[in-house]
């Protein structure tokens, strides 16, 4: 167990597990987090897992951790970790199972006055059309080959099909296909698992939810994203669904094999890798990668599903219904990037697990109308809670490869939530404070309760007071669709 | 308190599930995995019509072992929408063979996205053996 005087506070925000810590870190871990963040996660094994994430070969910089996080299974959640090209390794389980689980933002013109007698008819369009729940299949019926170009093509597949628009793919993070990506490397298996489940939501923590532009702190930034304080706005947060689960699993088993081959020691064996520059290492990239492009294409269907519930609920009542495209981001991905590292402009692969890319001002990544403000970074809170719109700033890119928090962050366990929470309860007070919910099991709803997860504003004010992110604006829930 | 020769019980872990599984042989600790693994998917049986599936897997540690033959129950839930009460786990020097028999599952309340190696380790207790599993859901 790692205790606090374990720990260098560099300042408010900041804390140091030095590499000295332990013989097998090769670089130190740097903690994104105020005292009374840090607090909660003393007691699990977060920061053990952040210290065992600092002994992969390859590293560079440090590990860095950000104020969401929390115990996961090999590498914590919330956790960034670059690793050199091209003899650093990458490691699907610093990556997570459900690869390219990320958040979209649509935003509207429509003001809650106008929405507000309609949300509930919202809602039910919402889960309608968004096909949600434990192992859901959606509408699309395609090929083996067609998955294969899902794979290779991203949202561009679903531009193809007149499920997107070219706003779409520019606003979303690389345009919403990584190159690269190689369906030859994908098993059989995982392509059966994907083949139904394009356009599905998922369960567990997976949503659908329209909120209400509740404060804006950046207006210049908020008219660039079309953001209007009191209007609509809708997020989804999904993945790869089991199509990213499969190719996990695949490459985590036969990684068992690779550390032993390129002689690689390892605290856990969650955190199996390969040489980037290796044939495993190379495959699992290739594979990693179609299941990125399919997570992009899978949140780009529901998106368009999204578009099809409020044309048939608020076409002809209220004026300007559509839905446009603020944002879509990652939060659990493997990326090779290039970093300023000690004055030298360095290729490096970025994890990031829970953690989400925020690229400042002026990156070439971004769409044009960005580069000027820098990358929206989408922060979900819990639902009954509020979530946060942030940019990324020159100290993300100087500091943290790049990278802020993704969300408010688990803080107690889910046995606890269940034994503690009622989702009938539960779903009643939501209710009661203008939460209309849909959700596909009521012992689902109690494992996601507000009290289960951290105060994300104060996760939020951390990654500011770091100088990670600004903030842009602040929204309210008033629907939530959950699996 | 583990009071039973064979069983599992929920241990509390901040995202994800974490199983604690004993049994005084490696296939009674696969059977008693399998099952905890059901309870915590919240699996509900039809009670008809019973059907069987058998599969291979090839040598490997118990920890391989493990987290193949639950993948490989996950995979059969999802594509077949079959679940096991009946386990007949043959362990040799090549391997797991396993003949189950269960029925087509009626309700599924929990997603388990997969099985990890996550502190996977199969320890030898005076009783027998003693495993935590970690699940991402």
């Amino acid at each position: 167990m790692i205790n606090l005087t374990d720990l260098t506070r560099i300042n408010d925000y900041e804390w140091e597990i030095p590499q000295t810590f332990r013989s097998d870190m090769r670089v130190p871990v740097r903690i994104i987090a105020t005292r009374q963040l840090l607090d909660k996660v003393m007691s699990n094994n977060s920061l053990e897992q952040a210290v065992n994430a600092a002994t992969l070969p390859g590293l560079v910089g440090r590990v860095l951790v950000m104020p969401d996080m929390h115990q996961g299974y090999g590498f914590p959640i919330g956790g960034v970790a670059a690793t050199r090209l091209p003899d650093g390794v990458i490691s699907p389980g610093a990556i997570g199972y459900d690869i390219n689980c990320g958040v979209r933002l649509l935003a509207s013109q429509i003001p809650f006055n106008a929405a507000a007698p309609l949300l509930d008819e919202l809602a039910t369009a919402l889960d309608h059309f968004c096909p949600s729940g434990v192992g859901g299949k959606g509408e699309l019926r395609m090929s083996e080959s067609e998955l294969d170009r899902v794979c290779r093509e991203g949202a561009r597949w679903a531009l193809k099909h007149g499920l997107a628009t070219e706003t779409d793919l520019r606003r979303t993070e690389e345009g919403g296909c990584l190159a690269g990506a190689d369906p030859s490397k994908v098993s059989s298996r995982a392509k059966e698992r994907g083949r139904p489940q394009l356009g599905t939501l998922g369960a567990g923590n997976h949503f659908i939810e329209v909120d209400i532009v509740d404060q804006i702190f950046d207006p210049g930034a908020a008219r660039e994203m079309g953001l209007e304080l009191d209007h609509l706005v809708v997020q989804i947060h999904c993945g790869s669904r089991g199509f990213g689960h499969q190719i996990c699993t695949d490459f985590v088993e036969d990684f068992q094999a690779a550390v032993r081959r390129y002689n690689i020691h390892l605290p856990d064996r969650e955190l199996v890798c390969a040489p980037l520059n290796s044939r495993e290492g190379q495959d699992y990239l290739a594979a990693m990668r179609c299941a990125a492009n399919y997570a992009f294409a899978n949140r780009q269907v529901l998106a368009n599903n999204a578009r099809k519930a409020f044309e048939q609920v608020f076409a002809g009542k209220v004026a300007h219904w559509q839905l446009n495209q603020v944002y879509d981001i990652a939060h659990n991905m493997g990326k090779i990037e290039t970093h300023d590292i000690d004055g030298k402009q360095v290729k490096v692969c970025v994890h990031r697990k829970g953690a989400t890319r925020a690229f400042g001002p002026g990156a070439a990544e971004l769409p044009d109308e960005y580069r000027e403000i820098g990358q929206p970074v989408l922060v979900p809170g819990s639902m009954g809670t509020a979530s946060w719109v942030l940019v990324g700033t020159h100290e993300s890119m100087a500091r943290s490869f790049g990278s802020s928090c993704h969300g408010a962050g688990r803080v107690m366990s889910r046995a606890k939530a269940k034994k503690e929470v009622r989702g009938e309860r539960l779903r009643k007070e939501l209710e009661d404070d203008g939460i209309h919910i849909r959700a596909g099991s009521m012992a689902g709803l109690a494992e996601e309760a507000p009290a289960a997860y951290k105060d994300v504003d104060a996760v939020v004010e951390t990654v500011v007071g770091a100088g990670l992110a600004r903030k842009v604006a602040r929204l309210r829930p008033v629907v939530v669709i959950k699996g | 308190m583990i009071e039973t020769k064979a069983g599992y019980r929920e241990i509390e872990h901040t995202a994800d599930w974490e199983l604690q599984v004993w049994a005084p042989d490696l296939p009674a600790l696969l059977e008693q995995a399998a099952r905890g693994m059901y309870n915590l998917a919240g699996i509900q049986f039809y009670p008809a019509p019973r059907q069987v599936h058998e599969f291979d897997i090839p040598a490997g540690d118990p920890e391989r072992l493990l987290v193949a033959f639950l993948s490989e129950l996950l995979w059969i839930l999802e594509q077949d929408g079959l679940g096991f009460d009946t386990f007949i786990l043959n362990l040799t020097g090549d391997g797991l063979h396993a003949r189950l028999e269960g029925t087509p599952v009626a309700a599924q309340s929990k997603e388990i996205k997969a099985v990890t190696f996550h502190n996977l380790a199969v320890r030898q207790t005076a009783d027998g053996f003693l495993v935590n599993i970690v699940f991402d859901v």
